[in-house]
């Protein structure tokens, strides 16, 4: 975005997000830092400008995931549809003030319906699906507007707990007009049971908090004899206009 | 600063979404091919600069370790830093001799270092005209990493533009301020700075909230 000396972003709450140190997921226990953040009081340019995507080139399926993986002429042709629930995810970007954040990047990322990741490291014993690759991005449309098509993840299991199960999710990635509004989350399917239960979802102490990354059944956008819909509206920092004489 | 209504404007803000760990299968959604995907047409990658920036050809390189003097092998890291004038190139375009933004991932293939090929930053200006020392903004995700930490690397060779750095000053501890020194060493005949992150306990890195 355009740098304006003038710009600031609304303060991140840091009760809101989860706590670097979680001990209910493990793996955040020795990837914790100890020591307190260092504020930046007066942020400069380095923290208020970001990359603007609009010159990234898309491609025409990027953000549909039932088709980008099939049509890669290097995986020998495998022509039919993932397996899974169809759905139309979509969602709108806006910052805190509610005013849309336009051409901006989403990305996102999943398992396959089995809840099997196409990682080379993931080892779960669900299969692969032939079809499906687990990977889509897109801009914002000039009125914060996002979708992809895709199918709906499986849970899988983890390690952290004799027995965790992650909700079925999506991974969200959303860069804002700013390095400071990036954001990556997890979207979760309203109604599933797994979502109480999840130490990673369980970082978060305020039950509002876990309310922001429902993603919610939308039957008026869900298409007749084809997939079901989930909106997921997403909040980046709002930027103010300040009007203070020296600063930074 | 005089604020008369930030209460009630906290109270009409909306939430921002809260923040969730990038997981262990990030580079399924932000770097493809180390997850074994195949790249599209365009990725977002280490590189930053091309032959034709202007500026000094360097690399950054460096590993994120853990509490325990672990090396993290799932993290993806980007980079933010400005071009040789100090200007931010907001715009990216793969068909431009550099680029502001980068990300790379340190992972069992490249033994856990993440690396970017860039040129050397220019110093940026504040808003009051002073300049920050050279310096590339950076943000760490990786499981275990509920919100990304964010940090800034700053170089060795730049002796006295670091100790005027403002930002830097602003560490009040001196032992912490040279967390964020990334040290110049020659690698196969190319630049580089080494930059390692310390995410815990001894030596652990400075990072910020901005
Ligand atoms: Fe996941």
């Amino acid at each position: 975005m355009p740098y304006n000396d003038d710009t600031r972003f609304v303060p991140r709450d840091r009760e809101w997000h989860p706590p670097a140190y979680a001990p209910g997921y493990k793996t955040s226990v020795a990837r914790s830092p100890r020591q307190a953040l260092v504020s930046l009081v007066a942020p400069t340019r380095s923290e208020l400008a970001g990359p603007d995507f609009t010159r990234l080139r898309l491609g025409p399926h990027d953000n549909d995931l039932l088709l980008n993986f099939r049509e890669d002429p290097a995986l020998g042709g495998a022509a039919g549809l993932p397996i899974g629930e169809r759905i139309l995810l979509f969602g709108r970007v806006v910052d805190q003030f509610g005013k849309p954040v336009p051409q901006t990047l989403v990305e996102m990322w999943q398992a396959n319906a089995g809840g099997r990741y196409r990682h080379q490291k993931d080892r779960y014993l669900a299969p692969l699906d032939p079809n499906f690759g687990g990977v889509g991005r897109c801009l914002t449309d000039a009125d914060g507007w996002y979708r992809f098509r895709t199918i709906k993840p499986g849970p899988y299991p983890w390690p952290n707990d004799v027995n965790s199960w992650r909700p079925a999710h999506i991974h969200v990635s959303v860069m804002g007009p700013s390095i400071s509004t990036r954001l990556i989350t997890q979207m979760y399917f309203e109604g599933d049971p797994l979502i109480p239960l999840c130490p990673i979802v369980n970082t978060l102490r305020d039950p509002e908090a876990v309310a922001t990354m429902t993603g919610r059944l939308d039957m008026a956008r869900s298409r007749s004899m084809d997939c079901l819909a989930y909106r997921f509206d997403l909040v980046v920092r709002g930027a103010v206009q300040t009007y203070f004489e020296n600063q930074g | 600063m005089h604020q008369p209504n930030s209460r009630s404007l906290a109270d009409t803000l909306l939430k921002e979404t809260a923040s969730q760990t990038a997981g262990p299968y990030v580079h399924i959604g932000l770097a493809l091919e180390l997850a074994g995907l195949p790249p599209r047409d365009e990725e977002i990658g280490p590189q930053l600069a091309g032959d034709a920036a202007k500026g000094e050809p360097i690399e950054l390189v460096g590993r994120v370790i853990d509490g325990n003097g672990d090396t993290v092998r799932d993290a993806l890291l980007e980079a933010w830093q400005a071009d040789a004038d100090g200007e931010y190139q907001c715009q990216f375009d793969l068909a431009a001799p550099f680029n502001s933004f980068g990300r790379s991932a340190a992972t069992a293939h490249n033994d856990g270092e993440w690396r970017f090929t860039t040129i050397k930053p220019g110093a940026v200006a504040l808003a009051d005209g002073r300049r920050m020392a050279p310096h590339v903004n950076l943000a760490i995700f990786a499981r275990g990493i509920n919100i990304q930490l964010q940090t800034r690397l700053y170089f060795d060779d730049e002796t006295d533009a670091n100790a005027a750095c403002p930002i830097l000053n602003a560490i009040e501890s001196p032992t912490r301020r040279q967390t964020l020194i990334a040290t110049r060493e020659t690698r196969e005949g190319r630049t580089c700075y080494r930059f390692d992150i310390r995410l815990q306990g001894e030596g652990e890195t400075v990072f910020f909230d901005f």
